[in-house]
């Protein structure tokens, strides 16, 4: 069939250039369909009541530290006069960040038709969700009293009087809150197929209630997948701008300030490119050992999906080190000599005047060094390589937040108001429980939701493809592209 | 089961997308109208095959987002101009003020847009519906995982029960059904 409108051209693609298939194995629909649902179908697996234990008393933990600081006031903390934002803001960016590489998997590169995206999207934006969670934990207790965390809304207060809608930190609560919205309809949407699939193959009758709820009644029918395609689409292409601007405007959280290493142009391309950056190192740190316990998951995200999101973090590395070295050459160029003591003696540590110099070099070492190591391929295809670059990104983007944000505020205009700054054992456990919480929803998706979405890995197959006939009736249909 | 029991229409399965695509463009030049194919995933090209135009989902959803930045317009501009004008570092409220407002005009427009896209998805798709004939068809549970079918409805003005099971299994449809109600 395939053939008659195309009688005498033949393409065949030469060895060399073909491309690495996005499913191995050339795995059919169903086995597709049965590997990513049984995840969810099978008993629970005891590593994951092992994994559970760890990470929900740490998440309690959290909770508690939340309880202790809300109940107690923001003294508990070990915030002071100067430094005013700390612990709480690095980690609220750091978390908030995370998310960002979500959204690029499900948003950017869908637009840019990139194939390789749709076996890690559904856990990405999964990740995005709940890092957004633990980021709307921060700004919310930092208000000190949570009850007033209303005054954030766009609405007057008591006395008439309506929040300034001039102020970066307001526009953030619109970015974040937008973005958490948009991100959960968007991965809702992309959810209802593969509900449906759960739902078909549900065998007690509470789970085919329940997934039968979530999947609207969906029947995969063309007409509806036609207007789905289209709301995809829509959601991509909002999504896009919506992911750039949110960690802009966090960063005009800083940028519209006048505090010296705060105060410059180049924070919302910087932010976005390291969000972006740090997103996609807890994406490997979670779907790396997810691989290892669902080996079935192996032909699903392979090596080339590792190989491609190593480059992804070796490029947006290197965007965050030109960064770097471009703040320290304004603060030179600019002959401010705010800029150029928290660059060169705050953060750099000449003359032996900066507090947290330490903290500076191990963002550097981080962010910037170790992820050159992905310059070599078989650093990019080992798993082992990988995950141990991705634990420094990660670390070193939460010490790029604490650098900004702490050594700008210790030592700023005045030496007469600088002041050390330690987090307190509250601070330090929050940011803990923050990392059970978030393990903690990862590991429930995991039991309840397809991690990997079937419908739309199944679109990549080459059974898939409208001029291929089912193995055996026909070879070569490759070719035709 | 003496019961009478409404056809709702005839289900065909077919082998895959491609076989699918086939036998939706015959019954297409057969002129079916009321008609529907069904695919674990979309089948690209199945729209034409079919004979259906781009959806207009977008139509909505440029309303949606012109409502968001209308709405964050009228946000920030009544209570600065009007309400209660917040003078902040002593900058006044001027033409050169409505920068600052773009942040919320934007995240309104996106918002709004977003909302807009999956209601109006759900509107033009007519979901949720959690009763539909095609699932008293048990093999249709297949429909999520990796079967392929066409549902023609009994409403179809070309619809005869005898005639048109008979194109089904000429254009290659499997297990041909009667679908109840």
């Amino acid at each position: 069939m395939a053939n008659s409108t195309s009688p005498t051209v033949t393409l065949t693609t030469p060895p060399e250039m073909a491309r690495v298939p996005l499913v191995s194995n050339n795995r059919p629909l169903t086995w597709i369909t049965d590997k990513v649902s049984q995840i969810v179908e099978e008993p629970t697996p005891m590593w994951w009541w092992l994994a559970f234990a760890i990470t929900s008393p740490i998440a309690l933990i959290g909770l508690f530290c939340i309880g202790y600081q809300i109940s107690n006031g923001v003294g508990v903390w070990g915030e002071n006069k100067t430094v005013g934002w700390a612990w709480d803001i690095t980690n609220f960016v750091f978390w908030i960040g995370i998310g960002h590489a979500g959204t690029l998997i499900s948003a950017i590169l869908f637009l840019t038709r990139q194939k390789w995206r749709t076996s890690i999207n559904r856990a990405a934006e999964a990740m995005t969700l709940f890092a957004v969670v633990c980021a709307g934990i921060f700004p919310g207790i930092h208000v000190g009293r949570v009850w007033m965390a209303w005054f954030l809304a766009p609405i007057p207060n008591q006395y008439g009087i309506w929040p300034n809608f001039r102020s970066p930190l307001l526009w953030d609560v619109f970015a974040v809150s937008t973005y958490f919205t948009v991100s959960v309809l968007f991965w809702y949407t992309g959810l209802v197929p593969d509900l449906a699939t759960l739902r078909d193959r549900a065998k007690s009758r509470v789970a085919r209630y329940i997934y039968g709820v979530f999947a609207l009644g969906w029947r995969g029918s063309n007409r509806h997948w036609r207007s789905y395609e289209m709301a995809y689409l829509l959601l991509a292409g909002l999504s896009t701008p919506l992911v750039l601007s949110v960690h802009s405007v966090v960063s005009f959280d800083f940028a519209t300030s006048i505090v010296p290493g705060w105060h410059t142009t180049i924070f919302p391309p910087y932010f976005v490119a390291g969000a972006i950056f740090g997103g996609f190192a807890m994406v490997l740190t979670i779907l790396l050992p997810s691989r290892l316990l669902y080996p079935q998951l192996n032909d699903l995200i392979t090596r080339q999906h590792v190989d491609k999101m190593a480059k992804i973090i070796l490029l947006t590395g290197t965007i965050v080190g030109y960064a770097y070295l471009m703040e320290l050459f304004i603060a030179w160029y600019s002959s401010n000599q705010f800029e150029a003591f928290t660059f060169f003696r705050a953060r750099i540590g000449y003359k032996n005047s900066g507090w947290y110099s330490w903290a500076y070099y191990c963002m550097m070492f981080c962010n910037v060094i170790s992820p050159q190591l992905f310059w070599i391929k078989s650093m990019r295809t080992n798993y082992v390589a990988v995950f141990i670059v991705c634990m420094f990104v990660n670390a070193g983007m939460w010490f790029e937040r604490f650098v900004i944000i702490v050594t700008s505020l210790a030592q700023d205009f005045l030496p007469s108001s600088w002041r050390h700054y330690s987090p307190s054992q509250i601070e330090v456990w929050t940011f803990v429980g923050t990392f059970g919480i978030f393990l903690s929803l990862f590991l429930l998706f995991m039991r309840f939701l397809p991690m990997i979405a079937m419908s739309e890995v199944k679109i990549v197959t080459p059974a898939a493809d409208p001029h291929h006939h089912n193995p055996g009736e026909e070879t070569g249909t490759e070719a035709h592209h | 089961m003496a019961q009478y029991q409404k056809v709702y229409g005839l289900g065909a399965e077919f082998n895959d997308a491609a076989a699918l695509m086939a036998a939706a463009e015959k019954l297409r030049d057969a002129g079916f109208k009321n008609w529907d194919v069904h695919s674990p995933f979309p089948v690209h090209g199945m729209d034409a095959a079919m004979g259906l135009g781009k959806s207009w989902l977008s139509a909505p959803v440029l309303i949606g987002g012109a409502a968001g930045t209308l709405t964050a317009v009228l946000l920030t501009f009544i209570p600065s101009w009007g309400i209660y004008p917040l003078i902040v570092h002593g900058k006044p409220y001027d033409w050169r003020t409505v920068p600052a407002f773009f942040p919320i005009m934007f995240e309104l427009t996106v918002l709004f847009a977003s909302f807009t896209t999956v209601f109006a998805l759900m509107i033009f798709s007519q979901l949720p519906k959690w009763y539909h004939p095609v699932f008293n068809w048990e093999r249709f549970k297949r429909v999520t995982d990796n079967g392929f079918f066409v549902v023609i409805e009994a409403r179809d003005p070309k619809f005869s029960e005898t005639k048109t099971r008979e194109l089904l299994e000429s254009i290659g449809g499997k297990h041909v059904t009667l679908i109840h109600d």
